[in-house]
């Protein structure tokens, strides 16, 4: 199996795409000679042109609402949002026009459109470059929302949101680019709506996206050398919400804990921990825990911005508590 | 401006066809507010009583394959791009019938079928998608043109500037169709813009921009032609500045405070499209009542074919949410 990072695991499922399929292409800021602000799509004009490796001006409106205009006509467009800060701007165009159009005409119209942007902290950005913001996207019904975590998520997800017909915004972290993992020789679609478990488990659920994935994994070696036992999910796609292997995972291990680096407060694990209790109510042996940033804006001073999003110690101190260790 | 061509007329028989097509457009909306008022439609709605010429003369302008987006003040674009009137009325009273089955009403019509991309409850919403079908259209080298109607109150909307920007500089066969009434809502043009000819906007872009009386169907139809050629040959997107009036209000029931009472009537004396051109082709006063008869029956056929619709099953509300 290669190796690939998460970047360049990216690229392969647009170029395999574009290569087999002219009605897909990309557009974005630039994206084409400078390859992207994160290198996303380097080297892609020199393979495919300027006509399929589209720059944009700096107009996020009319990059989303010309990505879904050509979707509406039968393309498969990618637009890439340079920050998830920035699908604010796109807003209107996702939320009221991609998310509704098949909806409002119908079932007249599909919409297969994929909005690729990416966020998160750890290197000082400050407040209007690093935020999560997945959670004001699956309030939206007729949008499906993707957050991978690895190479071959990425990579297999990417592909099946290029060839969903339904609009698709799909989040990258940051911090994930340059991170490596094994991929199949083949590019594998990964159906949409479907979880993965990373690390089985017996005492501890942990249900974990983007960076926090990772950041879980650690705590769950932590943990296991504390002596408690941790399985780790990640749902991969936040919409449609695969909450059978939520469930049942926590049926088994009766303990949850629910971790992103997006705001805790009315954020997207706030509906998981809905889905846990509603669903699994007389299994839990715990309050479940939730993981993320404190509610303030992300800051600029590396200190300050450390302490506002979570790591791997925090959600570790979240699961010894469901165990009724002394976590603080 | 530039000059209209004087050739690629409509034939004289084909403008009695419009004024028909004109006149049910008028009968369909006036019913359109009576049974609004007698509280048999949901919702809210907007006519554009007075602004038939430019629904008819730019859509009988297009060829098949081209398509249209609307505004929020769609019936007219919609009957006018084919839309059977039977359909139209029945979305209007939110039945499975309806041109968007019930899903989208008055606001959101859609018939791809007939190339209507949809109305647009946003003001500009639909124009970057103009743009991106046109790029789609440029993209696969099919001879179509995409159109985008909005109003002068769209002109002040980022939509509208980054849509227009991205398509001159892609250079897609796009037109954008400005329905200039006046009035933004409740809103005058001279309180909503600093500038009073809108065309300078697209000029701004260096986009082409052609201007016509937007009442004045002829004049509508041979201007949108110009522009269609323009766009089709792949000299880019085109802007066509129409000159319209608004004869009654925002929507229906508006009380209009805001507007001279008498401005309304002046407009209807000497604007009023219909009555334009009924002049012009020196139609009788027996070949107009026959003519008015004959679209008040069909008019009447589809306030019957709505009423006698089929309403949708409450949980249909849970379909068509994902493809």
């Amino acid at each position: 199996m290669p190796e690939l990072s998460y970047r360049e695991a990216v690229r392969d499922a647009l170029s395999t795409a574009m290569r087999q399929d002219d009605g897909v292409f990309i557009m974005g800021e630039d994206i084409a000679e400078m390859g992207g602000s994160m290198g996303v799509t380097a080297g892609m004009l020199d393979e495919f042109g300027p006509e399929r490796v589209r720059n944009t001006p700096i107009s996020e409106m009319a990059l989303a609402g010309a990505a879904i205009g050509a979707a509406m006509q039968g393309m498969r467009p990618v637009a890439e949002i340079m920050y998830e800060d920035f699908m604010t701007l796109a807003a209107e165009q996702v939320v009221n026009q991609a998310a509704k159009l098949r909806y409002m005409s119908g079932g007249q119209l599909t919409v297969p459109v994929v909005f690729r942007t990416q966020g998160g902290a750890g290197w000082s950005p400050g407040a209007q470059h690093a935020q999560q913001l997945e959670a004001w996207f699956v309030h939206i019904p007729g949008l499906k929302v993707v957050f991978a975590s690895t190479p071959e998520d990425v990579r297999g997800l990417l592909w099946s949101a290029i060839y969903d017909d339904n609009p698709v915004v799909f989040f990258e972290h940051r911090t994930l680019y340059g991170i490596k993992g094994s991929v199949p020789d083949k590019i594998e679609p990964i159906p949409i709506g479907k979880a993965r478990v990373h690390r089985e488990g017996e005492d501890v659920t942990v249900i974990a996206t983007g960076r926090l994935v990772h950041e879980s994994l650690a705590a769950a070696e932590e943990a296991g050398e504390q002596g408690v036992s941790v399985e780790v999910v990640d749902p991969r796609t936040l919409q449609p919400l695969d909450e059978e292997t939520i469930v049942s995972s926590v049926k088994k291990t009766n303990r949850a804990v629910v971790a992103h680096e997006a705001v805790t407060r009315m954020g997207f694990g706030a509906e998981v921990a809905s889905v846990i209790q509603y669903q699994a109510f007389d299994w839990l042996d715990a309050p479940v825990e939730r993981v993320g940033a404190k509610f303030a804006p992300l800051p600029f001073a590396p200190v300050m911005e450390q302490f506002v999003v979570p790591h791997a110690d925090d959600v570790l101190q979240a699961i010894l508590r469901t165990v009724g260790r002394n976590g603080h | 401006m530039a000059k209209v061509e004087a050739k690629k007329t409509l034939p004289e028989g084909e403008l009695r066809d419009v004024l028909r097509e004109m006149l049910l457009i008028r009968r369909f909306e006036e019913k359109v507010e009576e049974r609004f008022r007698a509280g048999e439609l949901p919702g809210f709605l907007h006519v554009a009583i007075g602004q038939e010429a430019s629904a008819v003369g730019v859509c009988r302008a297009l060829e098949d394959g081209d398509i249209i987006a609307s505004t929020h003040r769609a019936h007219g674009h919609t009957l006018a791009k084919g839309t059977h009137p039977n359909e139209l009325m029945a979305e209007l009273y939110g039945k499975t019938e309806g041109c968007s089955h019930g899903y989208g009403g008055s606001m959101h019509l859609y018939d791809i079928q007939h190339g209507n991309m949809g109305a647009n409850a946003v003001i500009g919403g639909g124009l970057p998608h103009i743009t991106g079908a046109a790029l789609a259209f440029q993209m696969r080298g099919e001879p179509r043109v995409a159109v985008a109607f909005f109003g002068d109150g769209a002109t002040n909307i980022g939509t509208f500037h980054e849509s227009l920007n991205l398509a001159q500089l892609w250079k897609v066969p796009a037109v954008f169709v400005l329905e200039d009434n006046k009035w933004a809502e409740s809103t005058p043009e001279k309180q909503h813009s600093p500038i009073r000819d809108l065309s300078e906007r697209a000029k701004a872009f260096g986009m082409k921009a052609l201007k016509a009386d937007g009442s004045d169907v002829e004049a509508v139809y041979k201007t949108t032609r110009q522009a269609l050629e323009h766009a089709r040959s792949g000299k880019g997107p085109v802007f066509v500045h129409l000159d319209c009036v608004r004869l009654h209000g925002h929507y229906i029931g508006d009380p209009q405070i805001y507007r001279d009472k008498d401005e309304a009537r002046k407009l209807a004396e000497t604007r009023d499209p219909i009555t334009m051109l009924r002049e012009k082709l020196g139609v009788t006063d027996e070949e107009f009542e026959e003519l008015d008869a004959e679209v008040t029956e069909m008019v009447e056929a589809s306030v019957e074919f709505a009423k006698a619709g089929t309403d949708p099953a409450p949980e249909d509300a849970m379909k068509n949410v994902y493809a």
